[in-house]
């Protein structure tokens, strides 16, 4: 029962100027679920993919079912049972969600006709309904939520009879509720004999679903161990190799002037529906409030309303840093008075084909700083990017490197280094650590927390309720739209957050 | 003027459009082909020519027009199989190589042609052509035979042609993976489809269709090669793939409005009670292509991954 159904033999692999993996260990047993550990860039997704086709090893070997084994594409690895769920989405949105899981499966000469159709139509419900999925094979993966798209992954691997699964990062995107969903599904996997490799950075989940830890850190294997001869501390001093600080000490707030009033905040999204429903807050320098909820109740479209970077928007009253914005100029106001810090890195934080110099000069590229008469100071803008490498600690062969090559984590942090440099009055944050290593998100909260400390306003979007308590001075709950309800930001009001965000108005009452 | 007068003007301008319409087809559905793999083939103009001047070439010597087809054929394959080689391969830039090619194509084809036939003494440069088909009835029926049953077998073609094309890249395992190719070809691969393989494909079918297109200028309307003799026609089947939002129906609506264009021009040149110097007809096609383009600027709908070389 036990055998290892995969054993990695001292696996290298090499990119120019980085070493990803330097001789990897790796045993998994059959049917366990199997935790994977690591900082930011340590290789687990390199590891990862080199398991999947995506990647050829330098030198190595895979052994499957102790057979030793060569996998040179990702059609390999399918046709050995072996699925994985990528960090980053790997759907189409314009195609639909069967089209998406079937791509490949069939021969070219194959006829997609309305039976051949109903018939995997009728494949994937059965499949969903057997898992619990929910999952309509008929829906454009356009309109479907970061939720809905994760449970589209997973069947994708399911359909094509995965033994092996490889989840990358499943619950970075998740609200804590789909997390929990997700890691109760995999505990019905193990039971059903599949092995799951799944990783996280999150070490709650890793003590709740997994039988075995791995950690890896700079490319190689610290150890590996029993979940349950382990504890949360021990692990994050293996993975950052040294004493991580679980909580962080914050002073108390001294909140001044208000950086950002808003009254009566209306947002209409695509079809016209509206997402926001009159929100009015304010923000004072000097503070940060928490804006609490499940994802999908209107956060994200309040975040770029802010930005400026939405059109169907209304307000009764608009201030930044005591001033007066009217609709029309909200993008360039905003701009010159706050910060901001996307949800979604990759589609609004950065170019990715740019280099990581390059991103950190984004919205800076004229100024003195980093330009002259015109002409981009590669001098200047080389050593401050080097800079800001060292201080965010982040990793990278060179700050010339294409920011796309980066590890998930890296690609955040690179975001937040150039977002909180701009010092600005007010400081929109949304999901700031997503993806993130322990290390670094304490790194970053040390960072917003000084920010702060430093005067600036500072308005924390999160589903993570603990990144909410850790950092806000206040919390606003919002749910559907609306901002239910405004409390305090104190450990014994966990509870009631939780209930608030699910929509009950009125805790105390009952 | 008359109703007889304007109807048969009107026809007339009909009865030319689908002619002149043709060699944008070919090349505009083969391209639909290459752009939703996710490569923009830009040399569709030097493929046209070179598939023109081969078609022509095979004709004359051995006579058999068919064999002129078949020369278009083996032209597109190689040229195609060229072009996927540097710009899928190597991943050189997909616009340079598409310069290039039509530089290429337009220096060679003319240099051959004046050096093999312009150089010698054959009493005639002519090929026969393709005849256009009649058909028992129809042929006769006022207009509607004019506009629709008097073509050559090249013509009609496209009406085999265009649904076979939809139907293969809308309802088979293989257009689902073209479209997924150029969409999103990181997903493509992770689930074991080969993108530089689909993408090789996808630019010899663009290349043969256009090369064959240059085929129908040498062997069914003019019946000799003409140096640069395709005049942007090339260019203009790209514009068709745009303005027909990467379809192959849209392709060829579009590529029959352009040929509207043409016709027309052909049309009122024709006539002798010209009131404009025929340059400014001539500019017709282009303008309203110029026109088009500037319409669907807002469109969304372009292959995600066009243009963009895949590094896994
Ligand atoms: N295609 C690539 N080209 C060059 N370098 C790469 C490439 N892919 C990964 N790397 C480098 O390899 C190292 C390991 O990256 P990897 O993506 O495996 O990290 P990770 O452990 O998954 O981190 P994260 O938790 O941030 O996702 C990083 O330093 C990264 O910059
Ligand atoms: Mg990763």
């Amino acid at each position: 029962m036990n055998s290892p159904i995969l054993r990695m033999e001292n696996i290298v692999k090499t990119f120019p100027g980085v070493v990803a993996n330097r001789g990897v260990n790796l045993e998994i047993r059959r049917g366990e679920i199997h935790a994977l550990l690591g900082e930011n860039g340590a290789g687990k997704t390199v590891l990862m993919s080199i398991l999947y086709g995506l990647y050829v090893p330098d030198s190595g070997t895979i052994y499957l079912n102790g057979q030793p084994i060569t996998i040179k594409s990702p059609k390999d690895a399918i046709a050995k049972r072996i699925g994985m769920v990528h960090q980053h989405f790997m759907l189409e949105p314009t195609l639909t969600v069967a089209e998406n899981i079937i791509l490949g499966q069939f021969p070219s000469w194959t006829i997609l006709n309305k039976q051949r159709i109903g018939e995997v139509h009728e494949k994937i419900r059965s499949l969903s309904n057997q898992f619990g999925l929910g999952v309509d094979p008929a829906a454009r993966v356009s309109r479907l939520s970061v939720g809905e798209q994760q449970r589209v992954e997973i069947l994708k691997v399911l359909y094509h009879g995965a033994d092996l699964l490889i989840l990358d990062e499943p619950t970075a995107v998740l609200t804590p509720q789909e997390a929990s969903r997700l890691l109760e599904f995999l505990r019905d996997l193990a039971k059903k004999g599949l092995t799951t490799i799944f990783i996280t950075h999150k070490l709650d989940e890793v003590m709740q679903v997994s039988d075995r830890v791995t950690v890896l850190r700079d490319g190689q294997v610290i150890g590996t161990c029993e979940t349950r001869e382990t504890n949360p501390r021990a692990l994050a001093k293996m993975m950052v190799g040294r004493e991580v600080l679980m909580d962080l000490h914050r002073k108390l707030a001294s909140p001044g002037e208000p950086v950002l009033a808003i009254s009566n905040l209306r947002v209409r999204d695509a079809r016209g529906l509206p997402v926001v429903k009159g929100v009015s807050f304010t923000v004072r320098a000097g503070e940060i409030v928490g804006v609490a909820g499940v994802s999908g109740n209107g956060q994200s479209e309040l975040a770029l309303a802010i930005a400026g970077l939405i059109d169907d928007v209304a307000f009764d009253r608009f201030q930044l840093e005591g001033k007066d914005v009217t609709r029309r100029d909200l993008r360039a106001a905003s701009h010159r008075h706050s910060a901001h810090i996307p949800e979604d890195r990759q589609k609004m934080g950065m170019v990715l084909p740019f280099s990581v110099s390059e991103n950190f000069i984004l919205e800076e590229y004229s100024s003195p700083r980093f330009a002259r008469h015109g002409f981009l100071r590669g001098q200047a803008i080389r050593s401050y990017s080097q800079n800001q490498v060292k201080k965010f600690d982040i990793k990278v062969s060179d700050v010339s490197e294409e920011i796309a090559n980066l590890s998930g984590g890296n690609q955040q942090k690179v975001v937040v280094a150039r977002e909180l440099d701009r010092h600005p009055g007010f400081l929109l944050v949304n999901q700031p650590t997503r993806g993130i290593d322990i290390g670094a998100t304490e790194f970053v909260h040390q960072q917003i927390l000084a920010q702060r400390d430093g005067g600036t306003g500072i308005l924390l979007i999160s589903t993570d309720l603990e990144e909410i308590f850790a950092l806000s001075d206040r919390i606003l709950v919002i749910f559907e739209g609306e901002i239910i309800g405004e409390l305090p930001s104190d450990r014994s009001q966990v509870e009631k957050v939780g209930l608030m965000m699910a929509g009950k108005r009125d805790p105390d009452r009952e | 003027m008359d109703v007889a007068v304007i109807l048969a003007f009107v026809s007339g301008i009909l009865a030319a459009t689908w002619r002149m319409a043709t060699p944008l087809i070919y090349a505009s559905v083969g391209e639909v082909f290459a752009e939703r793999s996710g490569v923009i083939n830009l040399g569709l103009e030097g493929i046209m020519l070179v598939g023109a001047f081969n078609a022509y070439t095979a004709a004359f010597y051995s006579g058999s027009l068919w064999l002129g087809l078949l020369a278009a054929l083996f032209t597109g394959v190689l040229l195609g199989l060229l072009f996927a080689f540097f710009t899928v391969t190597i991943k050189a830039n997909q616009i340079v190589v598409g310069t290039a090619f039509n530089l290429a194509g337009s220096g060679i084809s003319g240099f051959l042609f004046e050096s093999i036939f312009l150089k010698s003494n054959y009493s005639s440069l002519g090929i026969p052509t393709f005849n256009d088909l009649s058909f028992p009835f129809l042929t006769k029926i006022p207009y509607l035979g004019d506009i629709l049953f008097h073509y050559n077998i090249l013509v009609y073609i496209t009406v085999l042609l265009v649904p076979l094309a939809s139907f293969v890249l809308y309802k088979t395992a293989f257009g689902l993976a073209v479209r997924s190719v150029g969409a999103h070809p990181k997903a493509a691969d992770t689930m074991g489809i080969s993108v530089s393989r689909m993408r090789y494909i996808c630019v010899v079918i663009g290349s043969v269709l256009t090369a064959l297109g240059g085929a129908t200028l040498t062997l069914a309307f003019a019946n000799q090669f003409v140096e640069d003799m395709t005049s942007g026609r090339g260019f203009i089947a790209l514009a068709a793939v745009v303005f027909g939002g990467w379809t192959p129906w849209g392709a060829t609506a579009a590529s029959l409005l352009f040929g509207v264009f043409y016709a027309l021009q052909l049309r009122v040149q024709a006539m002798n009670s010209v009131l404009l110097p025929y340059q400014f007809l001539q500019v017709l096609p282009y303008v309203a292509t110029v026109l088009a383009l500037i319409s669907v600027r807002h469109r969304a709908g372009s292959p995600k991954a066009l243009g963009v070389p895949y590094r896994s």
